[in-house]
């Protein structure tokens, strides 16, 4: 008995039985096809993360007070939040190798008001630097310069969403003077919109002034609550976090046995962070496919259980005319296996297929990765073979005698 | 002439419960090439446990079976599938073949498990076999198709199809009406005129006047074992028969 008669053997029986044949399928079709598109969509998130991250800076560095006790120690006290001052901003300044541009953060809540329009938003007071930090762009206007940092002038650039809500006629806001709180300010510039980001945060409700006008004006406060800064290239940005954890311990008289009293993140580390969460999401979405995979399998297990039973007689007549246990084995294997590999195929296109309408219909990040594709194929031969064996064995064991009586 | 069928001293024993039936209390003879056998016995008398030991699905308990000089005893399920491939054409009474499929296809089946017959040959060889059945113009009717009468050809011509070293038939016009039972009796004479061996196992005494020899069973031993001298001519027979026009 060769391979390609049994083949053609295991094909007619699914083609007498087409119905039930794609009935069984549909278990492993309905798995197949979620799994590849849940894991389509977990991969579309990720990608779309990264990419926000990205569009964020990925280079960014972000320095904030306190020392870094790792997620759910003890919160920082009073002091340790005032550890980071404008002398360490300037040391970092001029002494870092490694940055692009550094700017100071401190910000504080508030409300905005522009005739009879207020908006609930807060400032955010930094250095020109900030721009190229976090990729911000001025569309109109300008940033305010040196100078205004200098004189703590009270001078804003200011986001789309910031704009649409006190100017909600469309009149052009550069030069005029809002109120934050009781504090007026001019309007020197607004920033190009960058839309929300994949937290769901709005990254055009922005106000930003020079950081000196935030403290001495709004805050009265003489520490940072943190320092972004930008190394020059993403692949040198550890080296940059060495070089100014070492200036921030010279500047803060750290012995060695001391811990630092401050903690710098890259974005790196958060996109990575996230990614990770994304991808326990995905993996948790695709073993719920999975098990639908698994239901899928013992239905076909089923189907060949039913159809050994039924086709008794039949494998009495093939044992008689001189098929052996194997060849009858091997028939019953390969039905299985071609019924949820042919399911299989048809969920890996229904999964394609629905991930691309998820993609171009409701604008979801989805991309199907060719590994899962591939891992599809291979569960369902393994859900084949697996689910198939038992009732293929219990053909092959039946005896010609009884099986070719059999009523 | 040629034996291809010795059997010596074969016993059967069945464990049921407790109890041991002997189904075949040491049963002895030969059969040579070209020979015509009927087997005949009441139920009970040890025929159909014969009939599987000669098929090779059985193997005795004790006593020796050679088959075209092979013994069988001794050998594990897959030989025996290989030998029931390459030796054996069956016939049974319900015909037994595969439901929605052609005749042709169903003729090829034995073929399908011997690798040495590529897929050509297996046509040509069912094609062949079908026509000498007399079927030649229905080699793609499906087996709802068919009356019973063909359906039995179709498995005849399947019996066939390996040109095997012995037909066995079981009960082959049990299940079909007396004209079309001459009409397969008829043929078996011409396929035994053209020498093949035949073993064909019935409760029908009728049948015996047509075939050369003739072997009792009861209660597990031969009784009778007799060769006919005046062989029956089925085609005689079947043109005495009223034609069933209604």
């Amino acid at each position: 008995m060769n391979g390609t008669n049994l083949f053609k053997i295991a094909l007619k029986a699914i083609a007498n039985n087409k119905m039930r044949s794609f009935l069984t399928m549909l278990g492993i079709i309905i798995g197949v096809a979620s799994v590849i598109t849940m894991l389509a969509l977990g991969q579309g998130s990720k990608e779309s993360i990264k990419q926000n991250i990205a569009e964020m800076g990925s280079n960014m560095i972000m320095i904030n007070p306190g020392t870094d006790r790792g997620p759910g120690r003890a919160r920082l006290s009073a002091d340790e939040m005032q550890t980071l001052t404008l002398s360490d901003y300037e040391s970092i300044v001029n002494q870092s190798k490694y940055l692009a541009a550094v700017s100071p953060n401190v910000s504080s809540g508030g409300q905005l008001i522009f005739g009879n329009n207020n908006y609930q938003s807060s400032v955010t007071g930094v250095s020109e630097g900030y721009l190229t930090i976090r990729q911000l762009k001025v569309e109109s206007g300008e940033m305010f310069g040196e100078n205004d940092i200098k004189a703590a002038a009270k001078v804003c650039v200011i986001g789309k969403t910031i704009v649409d809500n006190l100017f909600p006629k469309g009149s052009d806001p550069i030069g005029q003077v809002i109120r934050f709180n009781k504090m007026p300010v001019r309007v020197v510039g607004v920033l190009k919109s960058k839309g929300y980001n994949s937290m769901g945060m709005d990254q055009d409700d922005i106000v930003l002034m020079p950081y000196t006008t935030v403290m001495k004006r709004v805050l009265a406060q003489n520490y940072l609550q943190g320092i972004y800064a930008s190394a020059i290239t993403e692949e040198i940005t550890q080296l940059a976090i060495k070089d100014v954890t070492a200036i921030l311990r010279a500047n803060h008289k750290l012995r060695n046995t001391e811990d630092d009293n401050f903690s710098i993140r890259s974005q790196e580390e958060i996109s990575s962070m996230m990614t990770s969460t994304m991808g326990m999401l995905t993996l948790l979405l695709a073993c719920v496919a999975g098990i639908s995979l698994v239901v899928g399998g013992i239905g076909i297990m089923n189907i060949m259980y039913v159809s050994v039973t039924e086709r008794t007689r039949e494998i009495g007549l093939r044992m008689s005319v001189g098929a052996r246990g194997i060849d009858i084995l091997s028939q019953f294997l390969i039905e299985a296996i071609l019924i949820s590999v042919t399911g299989g195929i048809i969920g890996v296109l229904l999964g394609v297929f629905a991930s691309w309408t998820m993609k171009t219909l409701l604008q979801w990040p989805v991309s199907v990765q060719a590994w899962t594709v591939l891992l599809a194929f291979v569960v369902c031969t393994i859900t084949g073979v697996f689910f198939g064996w038992y009732p293929a064995k219990k053909a092959a064991n039946l005896d010609p005698i009884e099986a070719i009586r059999y009523e | 002439m040629k034996p291809i069928i010795e059997l010596e001293n074969i016993r059967r024993d069945f464990i049921v419960g407790d109890e041991t039936v002997r189904a075949l209390r040491g049963v002895s003879f030969s059969i040579c090439e070209g020979e015509f056998v009927t087997i005949m016995g009441t139920s009970g008398s040890g025929k159909s446990t014969l009939l599987n030991i000669l098929g090779c699905l059985d193997t005795p308990t004790s006593g020796e079976y050679r088959l075209d000089g092979t013994p069988v005893r001794s050998m594990s399920k897959s030989q025996r599938a290989i030998l029931r491939n390459r030796k054996i054409g069956f016939v049974f009474q319900n015909y037994n073949l595969l439901a929605k499929t052609t005749a042709v296809e169903n003729v090829e089946l034995p073929l399908m498990y011997n690798s040495a017959v590529s897929a050509a040959e297996r046509h040509r060889r069912a094609v062949t076999a079908l026509q000498r059945v007399g079927l030649g113009d229905r080699l793609n009717h499906k087996s709802n198709q068919m009356s019973g009468g063909q359906m039995q050809r179709v498995a005849i011509a399947r019996a066939l199809v390996n040109d095997p070293a012995v037909i066995l038939a079981d009960e082959a016009t049990g299940n079909l009406d007396t004209r079309t039972s001459f009409e397969i009796l008829v043929l078996f004479q011409e396929l035994h005129k053209e020498g093949r061996t035949i073993i064909f196992v019935t409760h029908n005494p009728e049948i015996a006047q047509y075939s050369s020899r003739n072997i009792m069973l009861r209660d597990g031993k031969v009784r009778d074992d007799t060769v006919n001298a005046h062989i029956l001519n089925a085609t005689e027979k079947l043109a005495q028969l009223p034609v069933n026009d209604d």
